[in-house]
């Protein structure tokens, strides 16, 4: 899927301090039906946002209006759990476009990447100034590098660098996908699968 | 060079490899289900190609299948258009569709072995986190987002950087009353949920060769929980002679020469690992978890562990014990239970249901206890009712549902009530995993029949 390039970012960021956080809470199952990949962001962690009745859950960050921004920043072990591509889709069609976090689960960083979501993972000191940061001023900006690798809590200046593969680097600075650079691969594969017996 | 048996099959499939990137990764069978797939078929549809490799490519309908009354139109409309996507999807593509009602219709990672689609040294991708379970085989098999499926449509490739290795070898044997299950429950507490992010294991030792296939089917399955890609188990000749003669498995000479080829898939004596673990299989206890991740799990004659003992992440644990609405210090023997649920690409396969069979035969099921048994295919239906087990189950007061994933993510109608406790032979006890509110403990096909007849948490060994 073609997406907005990343280049980079300056936003202040919506705190999640909760560890394991699970696939199912971003993006619950019953929520799965679509056969389409647009409006997941309304059912982003739905069952923490809202009641069963509908009505917004007021202790919630998300129904909280003092934290916007496009940056989500949560504890450790951020997106556990299964492979829906959902749970990314419904972080990128909230507004999101980086979560940070000082780990991440595999499946659900992959997914980030490949559809225009950037991951950080900062150590967890870091984390914890970010988190600090932003308690202490919830509209506080971060500046997220993605050419230099490295993500600045504006007001105190403290910078963290952050590791991606030169290719995703890459993909994701221009917003290219991986298909493109598959198809263009085709007889090299067409090749591979000749001797390759089912 | 020494190599592992992962680094065997990962070697052998790499097209190319991108200098300070990813490998390129040939694909040699895809499992698609009706969930994750409509938006890659549609991204297909998008770039205006069509699936390069369809005799590749195989679909089930299994994740938002009912459990009951197959043969009429599926109610939810939404979960109906998802089945009629596949449908189609498959048919203009060429695809084996085996949807429901169909004879080979089931979970995917159960019908993949069934009809030989699983094969030694293979590489098989599913738009689904337990497709480790296909590691048992001695396969490279993990889980890939919908992307990944549109790649592999697109071109029988996907782009993936190499994991690392992790060897969890497990000595001694397992008592009696401790399954597989209770092996990988075991394994992930000790790791933690994120313990094997990064890495793809391999599970060695004794008590991997003593097992069924059935049995390492279960244990890589349960590989995902502890934030692994995949788990395998170098091919034995139980595994040769589990594939020989199914449907899609290779045939007389072809099958020679590919069993000549699989015998070589072990890891070198000398190999290295990038980690390694050993556990001693004689110390497993039947287990059950209490929490709301796959690694809050603990023998289930032991008592909740306090908050004090954890190092870090009080808060969240808290959390997790309030929505469980349990306590530290708390026994889990005794507690009661609502619900029952066997089945799931974990725990749906035949030698689950005879588990299960083993503790209800003769008893009767707990009348406050509602139990789905729910097997996970069309063929574990069948050798369930040949084998007579369903005469075993009817007598002790249970009904057998129709395949699919069912409670395990509860896309269907079979939802745990908010607030109800229901012991699940599934893989995930995420909070709403089993229904909006619903509090899941995981455990083995024997607990899940102990806590039927009982209906409360027994250790099973008390009745074997
Ligand atoms: S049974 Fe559960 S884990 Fe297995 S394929 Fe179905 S939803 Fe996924």
């Amino acid at each position: 899927m073609a997406y907005e390039p990343f280049n980079t970012l300056k936003s202040s960021a919506v705190p999640l301090p909760i560890e394991n956080v699970d696939t199912d809470q971003i993006i619950p199952a019953r929520f799965l039906k679509a056969t389409e990949r647009t409006g997941f962001g309304d059912n982003l962690f739905r069952d923490w946002r809202y009641n069963p009745d509908n009505t917004p859950k007021s202790d919630f960050v998300l129904n909280n209006p003092m934290y916007v921004g496009k940056i989500l920043v949560g504890g450790k072990n951020f997106g556990s759990g299964s492979s829906r591509e959902h749970a990314a889709w419904a972080v990128y069609d909230y507004g999101f476009r980086c979560v940070v976090s000082s780990f991440f689960a595999d499946i659900f960083k992959n997914n980030c990447l490949n559809i225009g979501v950037l991951p950080v993972q900062v150590t967890p000191e870091f984390l914890a100034h970010i988190f600090e940061a932003i308690e202490s001023d919830p509209k506080a900006t971060f500046t997220v590098d993605l050419p230099g690798q490295t993500i600045s809590i504006d007001t105190t200046g403290a910078t963290c660098s952050f590791d991606i593969n030169g290719y995703k680097k890459n993909n994701m600075l221009h917003g290219f996908d991986d298909i493109d650079f598959l198809i263009s691969q085709s007889n090299q594969i067409d090749t591979f699968a000749a001797q390759s017996p089912l | 060079m020494a190599k592992t048996l992962f680094d065997k099959v990962w070697d052998a499939h790499v097209v190319h490899s991108i200098e300070n990137g990813p490998d390129v990764l040939f694909i040699d069978r895809h499992m698609v289900h009706e969930v994750t797939s409509p938006v890659a078929f549609l991204g297909l549809k998008q770039r205006g190609i069509r699936v390069k490799f369809p005799e590749r490519t195989f679909a089930t309908a299994d994740h938002n299948t009912p459990t009951i009354n197959q043969h009429l139109p599926v109610e939810d409309p939404l979960s109906a258009n998802q089945l009629a996507m596949l449908e189609q999807n498959a048919r203009e593509h060429g695809i084996s569709y085996w949807g429901l009602g169909h004879q080979k219709n089931g979970i995917v990672h159960v019908v993949g072995p069934e009809y030989g689609i699983t094969l030694p040294g293979a590489t098989i991708v599913c738009g689904d986190s337990h497709t480790s379970t296909h590691g048992a085989f001695g396969a490279i098999a993990f889980g890939i987002g919908t992307s990944e499926v549109e790649m592999v449509l697109s071109t029988q490739c996907i782009m993936q950087p190499k994991p690392k290795s992790m060897r969890i070898n497990i000595t001694g044997s397992l008592q009696k009353g401790v399954t597989p299950k209770d092996v990988a429950l075991y394994i992930i507490s000790q790791l933690t949920t994120s313990g094997a992010t990064g890495y793809f294991v391999e599970y060695a030792g004794p008590v991997f060769s003593e097992m069924s296939m059935e049995g390492r089917m279960t244990v890589c399955n349960l590989s995902i929980e502890m934030g692994a890609r995949g788990g395998m188990i170098a091919p034995d000749q139980k595994t040769f002679d589990y594939v020989s003669g199914r449907e899609f498995a290779p045939k007389g000479q072809d099958f020679d020469k590919a069993m000549n080829y699989w015998s070589t898939l072990y890891s070198d004596s000398d190999a290295s690992f990038d980690k390694e673990y050993t556990f001693d299989g004689n110390q497993i206890e039947p287990m059950i978890t209490y929490g709301t991740n796959p690694g809050m799990g603990l023998g289930i004659s032991q008592h909740i562990p306090m908050a004090q003992s954890l190092d870090g992440g009080v808060a969240t644990y808290k959390k997790s014990l309030g929505y469980m609405d349990f306590h530290e210090g708390d026994a889990m023997l005794g507690k009661k239970v609502d619900y029952v649920f066997i089945g799931s690409c974990t725990n749906g396969r035949i030698e689950d249901f005879r588990s299960f069979a083993s503790i209800v035969r003769g008893r009767k099921k707990a009348d406050h206890v509602t139990a789905w048994l729910v097997p996970g295919s069309h063929l574990v239906a069948q050798s369930i009712k040949e084998e007579g087990l369903l005469e075993v189950f009817e007598a002790a007061g249970f009904t057998l549902r129709e395949p699919g994933c069912s409670a395990c993510l509860a896309m269907n109608d079979d939802k745990i009530p908010a607030g109800k406790y229901a012991v699940s032979t599934s893989n995930r006890n995420f909070e709403g995993r089993q229904g909006p509110g619903a509090r899941t403990l995981l455990a083995s096909p024997l607990v899940a029949a102990a806590a039927a007849v009982t209906g409360h948490v027994t250790d099973p060994r008390t009745l074997l």
